[in-house]
């Protein structure tokens, strides 16, 4: 029997998925991250962008994650999110509109909080428009 | 017939404000069932960061965050969790009596205290006792979006960091069922909650790997920690305030169904009685003639 890690995905209004994988790939502060069973203890911040897990059967399941903590022990993975989404669920027509948005308040720079809150909010553009493509891309 | 308008009025008048208590009644019971689904749904969450907490001090960290050290105390934070309206039975009153069970052991102890309110009906209360109201956020709604309630707990927690108030509390009512909410007030900083505490069992030493520093993670997953509590506890009080006023109205459309039945049983011996006495006046008078 493959090892199994157990995945816990909480956003702050609900339940997003548990249950056992065999892989967990997110995208920590400093880079893209794979955890396997038995990683060592791991306290890392989440950057918006898709967290993929690889079930037992082999399928992959994609959610986005709009940032967060990811807490890792030996055998168990809690995924603490701001706000999460099954991949399949985001809207891609809205999540490019954002970021036209987003790029247009950049463009016409006023006030620095606007810049930082338009920035932030086209990272998660961005990290929306990836984690449809990567589920895209798992498709074919 | 002109006997017993005035009785007739007034059960008209109980008539109407029993309309009104049945239909909160009914509006209630169908918020309650979506406030308590809310409640559950919002449960995950705050389990996992508590075990998330709680492994944490288990691990031997490098680094000590100011939030679960211990300080003399000079000064108090109080976060009050009340909701917007009133009309929902003894909720509120008993909230308070214990607020001022607390606020009179800090007085006697010449502490002062800071207050923040979540609900607009904390505001009179504290604003009677003169407690210092440092943030308020009224008119929720049904639906509390955690963003606003960050903002009053910002004030607080950045008062605790500052060292202007020495310990937060959180007072709000307890969902235990339809029938029953108890009011508590719970220590939010410093420290970690007893429960957390207890499931602990140190057994080798461990620390965690931590991604991009510990100070900045510890800061971030305390802060979390703490914005999810008060959110479950502004949850939880909604459905707490739902159900008792489901309950409340409901004793007050029945207490109006008993005065309805008294008030028409008076005004049914009224009319008899005024029959009766026509007709013996119409006997009396044939018999004269």
């Amino acid at each position: 029997m493959a090892m199994t890690i157990h995945v816990d995905i909480v956003s702050t209004s609900r339940e997003i998925f548990s249950g056992p994988v065999t892989l967990v790939t997110a995208t920590g502060e400093l880079g893209e991250l794979g955890i396997l069973p038995r990683h060592s203890q791991l306290l890392t911040r989440l950057k918006p962008g898709p967290v993929k897990l690889r079930m037992l059967n082999g399928e992959e399941e994609i959610f986005y994650v709009s940032g967060g903590l990811m807490e890792v022990q030996p055998h168990v993975v809690t995924i603490l999110a701001d706000t999460a989404e099954n991949a399949g669920n985001l809207d891609e027509a809205a999540a490019l509109e954002a970021k036209r948005h987003a790029e247009q308040l950049m463009a016409d720079k006023r006030g620095d909080y606007e810049y930082a809150r338009a920035e932030a909010d086209l990272a998660e553009a961005i990290a929306q428009l990836r984690t449809i493509e990567k589920l895209r891309k798992n498709r074919h | 017939m002109a006997v017993g308008k005035e009785i007739r009025s007034k059960i008209k008048s109980i008539q109407n404000t029993q309309k009104i208590t049945k239909a909160m009644e009914m509006v209630a019971a169908s918020k309650m069932r979506k406030t308590q689904d809310r409640m559950q749904a919002a449960r995950p969450y705050a389990e996992r960061i508590r075990t998330v907490v709680a492994h944490l001090a288990a691990a031997y960290p490098e680094y000590h965050h100011p939030f679960m050290e211990e300080r003399p105390v000079k000064r108090v934070g109080y976060l009050v969790v009340t909701p917007d309206r009133g009309l929902c039975g003894g909720l509120n009153t008993n909230l308070f009596r214990a607020l001022l069970r607390d606020f009179k052991q800090w007085h006697d102890q010449g502490i002062e205290i800071d207050a923040c309110v979540i609900g607009k009906k904390a505001v009179p209360f504290l604003k009677r006792l003169n407690v210092n109201v440092v943030a308020a956020a009224t008119n929720l709604g049904d639906m509390p979006d955690p963003e606003v309630l960050r903002g009053p707990v910002t004030v607080l927690v950045q008062a605790f960091q500052e060292g202007r108030i020495d310990r937060l509390y959180v007072a709000c009512n307890q969902f235990v069922n339809t029938m029953t909410q108890r009011p508590v007030i719970l220590q939010l900083l410093p420290g970690l909650p007893d429960e957390a505490e207890a499931e602990v069992q140190k057994t080798h030493q461990w620390d965690y790997i931590y991604e991009p520093d510990a100070h900045s993670l510890l800061d971030m997953l305390m802060r979390r920690y703490l914005e999810g509590r008060v959110y479950r506890a502004v949850v939880e009080n909604m459905a707490c305030e739902m159900a008792a006023r489901m309950v409340a109205m409901k004793s007050a459309s029945d207490n109006a169904a008993d005065l309805i039945s008294q008030l028409q049983l008076i005004y049914n011996k009224a009319r008899q009685a005024a029959i009766t006495q026509e007709i013996a006046e119409i006997v009396g008078g044939a018999a004269a003639v």
